[in-house]
C-alpha cells in the first residue's frame, strides 16, 4: 500500500467567498474513499479542484499525486499524470461520438482498433449500441453514468474521482459498475474517491474510510457505514450539533 | 473586367491526360481520376468541355456530354434548357445564358440503380478566366443515381468567376442524390444558380461543402417538391477564413401532398470572413412537414454568421420548423475533452470535426472519407 494523493489544507475562494476551507485527505493505493454531505457543501467543488478544472482557484494548500506536486497543473496535465473523473453531469458535445470518447480515454487515435478486452467491457456496460451516438447527447441517465464510468476504466487512473456514480442507475447496472471499479482499484492498486448521496454504490465496493464535507471543510473521518447510519439516523442537522460539540471540546 | 477565352482547349479521352497539378487539386474536390469507383466523368477546364464518358458497363444506363452537343443532338431537350432557373433572374443567368460555355448534360435512364457516383470536374486554370456553364441533369422515372460535380481552381489563379447553371428533373420515383465540392481561392467570384422539380415519390438530395477560402460566393438553389410524397434535403457544411464573403441560401417549395423537406447547414466562420445562412421554406399544402437547421461556429473576434431562417406557411395544418444558434466553442466542452486527457487544441480540433458532421450529408462511404477527409484537414488547420 502506498500513499497515492494527499490533499493538504487546501481552501479555494470564488470572489472573495470560501468554497473550501483546510480540506486534508490521505489516499492510499487500493483503497477507496467516500465523501457525504449536503446539496452545496463542496463535494463537487472539491472533485473539480483536484481535477484542475479552471473556475476553482486554490487560495492555499497543496495537491501531491505520488508526491509530484500537481497544484498548479492542468486538467489534462493531471489526467496524463494519472487523475480521472465521472463527472455528476456529463457534458453532451454535438458530433462527438461514444467511441471516440472511449478510444481518447484509452490513448488511441480514431484508426486504432480497440483491444477485445475494452470491446468486451463496453458490451459489459450494455454500450455496444451506442458506440456511433454523439457523446451523453439523448442518453438516459444511467447510460451516462456508464459511459462515465467506462471512459474512467479505459483511462487507467491512479486516482477515480467519482461524482455520484450511483445517481439515476438502475440496481442491476449498479451492481456491475461497482464491481468493475472495485476490481480495477484492486488489480491497479488505485484509489477511488466516490461522493454518494444515498450510498448504493458501497455495497458493491470496498471502501474504507469515510468523510463528511459540511460547511466547506471535512470535520468527520469514520467507516463508512457508521457514518451512512448517523446521517440516515440524525440527517446533517445532527452532523452539525456533533461538530459545535466537538468545536466547544 | 474578365475576359472570353476564344481558343477551345483541346479535348482528352481521360484525366490521365491533364497535368498532375490539376488531377491533384481535382482530387481534393473528390474528382477521382482513375475513374475506378466512378460510373462516368465530365470535365470542363475553364471555357470548354474536355470529355465526358461513360464508364463500360454503365454503357446504356447513363448519358452524359457536353450540354452544347446535347442541345443539338435532343430538339426535346429545349424543353428542359432554362425551364427551372429564369434566365433573367438575374445579370449572372443572363452572362451564363449569353455566354454558353456548355456544361453538363447528364441523363440517367429510366429505372437505372447506378451503383457509382457519377463526377463532374469544372476547373479554371487560366488568369481572369470567367468559366460559365450550364448543367441539365434528368433523373428518369425509378432511376437511382450519385453525383459529385467538384469545381476548382489552380492554386496561383490571380482572379476568376465562375457562373454554374443548373437544372435537376427527378421524375416519379427517382433518387438523386447531388454533391457538390468546391475549391476556390482568394481570389474567385463564384454564382452558381440552381433549381430542381420534384415528382412524386422522388428523393433529391443535395450537398454542399466548401471548406477552403473564396472572394465571393452567393448562391440559393431552389427546389420545388411538386409530387405527392417527394423528398428534398439540402445540406452544406461552410467554413469560411481570411476575407472570405459566403452567402449560401437554399429555398424549398413545398407542394405536393405529403411533401417534406429538410434544410441543414453548419458554418464555420473564422477570421474576418462572414457567412450568411439562408433558408425558407414555403406551402400551403397542410400535408407537408418541413425543417430547417442552421448552426455557426465563430473562431475568432471579426467573424461574422448571419442566420436568417424563414418559414412561410399558409393554411391550417402545415408542420414546419426551425432552429439556429450561433457562437463559440463552449468552454465546457473543451473541458471535459481535456478530462480525458487532450490538450486545448486537440479538445478543440474534434471539437470542430465533429461539427462539421459528414453524417448531416447521408452519403456512401467512399464520398463520405472523401469530405471527412478534407473536414480533418479544417480541423487541424484552426
Amino acid at each position: 500500500m502506498y500513499n497515492i494523493l494527499e490533499i493538504k489544507n487546501l481552501s479555494v475562494e470564488i470572489n472573495k467567498k470560501k468554497i473550501l476551507r483546510n480540506i486534508n485527505i490521505t489516499m492510499w493505493g487500493g483503497q477507496s474513499y467516500v465523501m457525504f454531505g449536503p446539496n452545496g457543501s463542496g463535494k463537487t467543488s472539491l472533485l473539480m479542484t483536484v481535477m484542475g478544472m479552471p473556475g476553482y482557484p486554490v487560495k492555499k494548500g497543496k495537491i501531491i499525486l505520488e508526491n509530484k506536486d500537481i497544484t498548479k497543473k492542468t486538467v489534462d496535465e493531471r489526467a496524463r499524470l494519472g487523475m480521472g473523473i465521472a463527472f455528476q453531469l456529463p457534458q453532451e458535445i454535438k458530433g462527438v461520438k461514444l467511441i471516440d470518447m472511449l478510444k481518447i480515454s484509452a490513448g488511441k487515435k480514431p484508426n486504432q482498433e480497440l483491444s477485445s478486452d475494452e470491446k468486451k467491457l463496453i458490451k459489459k456496460f450494455m454500450l455496444d449500441e451506442m458506440l456511433d451516438r454523439d457523446v451523453n447527447l439523448d442518453f438516459s441517465g444511467g447510460e451516462k453514468k456508464r459511459a462515465e464510468v467506462l471512459q474512467l476504466l479505459f483511462m487507467k487512473p491512479k486516482v477515480l474521482l467519482l461524482d455520484e456514480p450511483d445517481s439515476g442507475v438502475d440496481l442491476e447496472s449498479l451492481k456491475m459498475i461497482g464491481e468493475e471499479i472495485q476490481r480495477y482499484i484492486e488489480k491497479n492498486n488505485a484509489s477511488a474517491l466516490v461522493i454518494t448521496h444515498q450510498g448504493h454504490i458501497l455495497e458493491h465496493m470496498g471502501v474504507e474510510k469515510a468523510c463528511v464535507l459540511l460547511k466547506n471543510t471535512i470535520y468527520c473521518y469514520n467507516e463508512p457505514q457508521k457514518i451512512l447510519e448517523s446521517i440516515r439516523k440524525n440527517g446533517y442537522k445532527g452532523c452539525l450539533r456533533c461538530m459545535k460539540r466537538r468545536i466547544k471540546e | 473586367m474578365f475576359k472570353m477565352h476564344e481558343k477551345k482547349n483541346k479535348r482528352i479521352k481521360s484525366f490521365k491526360e491533364l497535368p498532375g497539378d490539376i488531377t491533384r487539386t481535382a482530387e481534393t474536390v473528390g474528382i477521382e481520376e482513375t475513374e475506378k469507383r466512378r460510373s462516368g466523368s465530365f470535365l470542363q477546364l475553364d471555357e470548354s468541355a474536355l470529355f465526358a464518358r461513360v464508364i463500360g458497363r454503365f454503357k446504356g444506363q447513363i448519358e452524359i456530354m457536353d450540354t452544347k452537343d446535347a442541345l443539338e443532338k435532343y430538339d426535346w431537350l429545349h424543353n428542359y434548357y432554362w425551364k427551372l432557373v429564369d434566365m433573367d433572374k438575374d445579370v449572372y443567368t443572363k452572362k451564363a445564358e449569353k455566354e454558353f460555355m456548355g456544361g453538363y448534360f447528364l441523363r440517367i435512364l429510366p429505372g437505372e440503380k447506378i451503383q457509382f457516383p457519377i463526377q463532374s470536374c469544372m476547373y479554371i486554370s487560366k488568369q481572369r478566366c470567367k468559366q460559365n456553364v450550364h448543367n441539365i441533369i434528368i433523373a428518369e422515372p425509378g432511376s437511382e443515381a450519385q453525383i459529385i460535380t467538384g469545381c476548382a481552381v489552380s492554386r496561383d489563379i490571380k482572379a476568376a468567376e465562375h457562373i454554374g447553371i443548373s437544372e435537376f428533373y427527378v421524375k416519379k420515383g427517382a433518387r438523386l442524390t447531388s454533391t457538390m465540392i468546391h475549391n476556390w481561392s482568394m481570389e474567385t467570384k463564384v454564382r452558381p444558380r440552381s433549381a430542381a422539380l420534384v415528382e412524386d415519390n422522388a428523393s433529391f438530395m443535395s450537398n454542399y461543402v466548401i471548406l477552403n477560402p473564396v472572394r465571393d460566393l452567393q448562391m440559393s438553389p431552389v427546389a420545388k417538391c411538386i409530387g405527392k410524397n417527394s423528398v428534398v434535403r439540402f445540406s452544406s457544411l461552410l467554413h469560411a477564413e481570411n476575407k472570405s464573403l459566403m452567402d449560401v441560401g437554399s429555398r424549398v417549395e413545398l407542394i405536393g401532398d405529403g411533401s417534406r423537406a429538410e434544410v441543414i447547414s453548419r458554418a464555420i466562420a473564422k477570421d474576418n470572413s462572414k457567412i450568411i445562412v439562408r433558408g425558407v421554406m414555403q406551402s400551403e399544402n397542410p400535408t407537408v412537414k418541413a425543417h430547417l437547421e442552421c448552426s455557426g461556429l465563430l473562431l475568432g473576434s471579426k467573424s461574422t454568421i448571419h442566420a436568417i431562417p424563414e418559414l412561410l406557411a399558409t393554411g391550417e395544418g402545415i408542420d414546419m420548423s426551425h432552429e439556429a444558434a450561433v457562437g463559440k466553442i463552449a468552454e465546457k466542452e473543451i473541458l471535459y475533452l481535456m478530462s480525458r486527457g487532450l490538450t486545448r487544441d486537440e479538445a478543440t480540433a474534434l471539437i470542430i470535426r465533429g461539427f462539421l458532421d459528414t453524417r448531416i450529408l447521408h452519403l456512401p462511404s467512399s464520398l463520405d472519407n472523401i469530405i471527412r477527409g478534407l473536414t480533418e484537414k479544417v480541423a487541424e488547420g484552426l
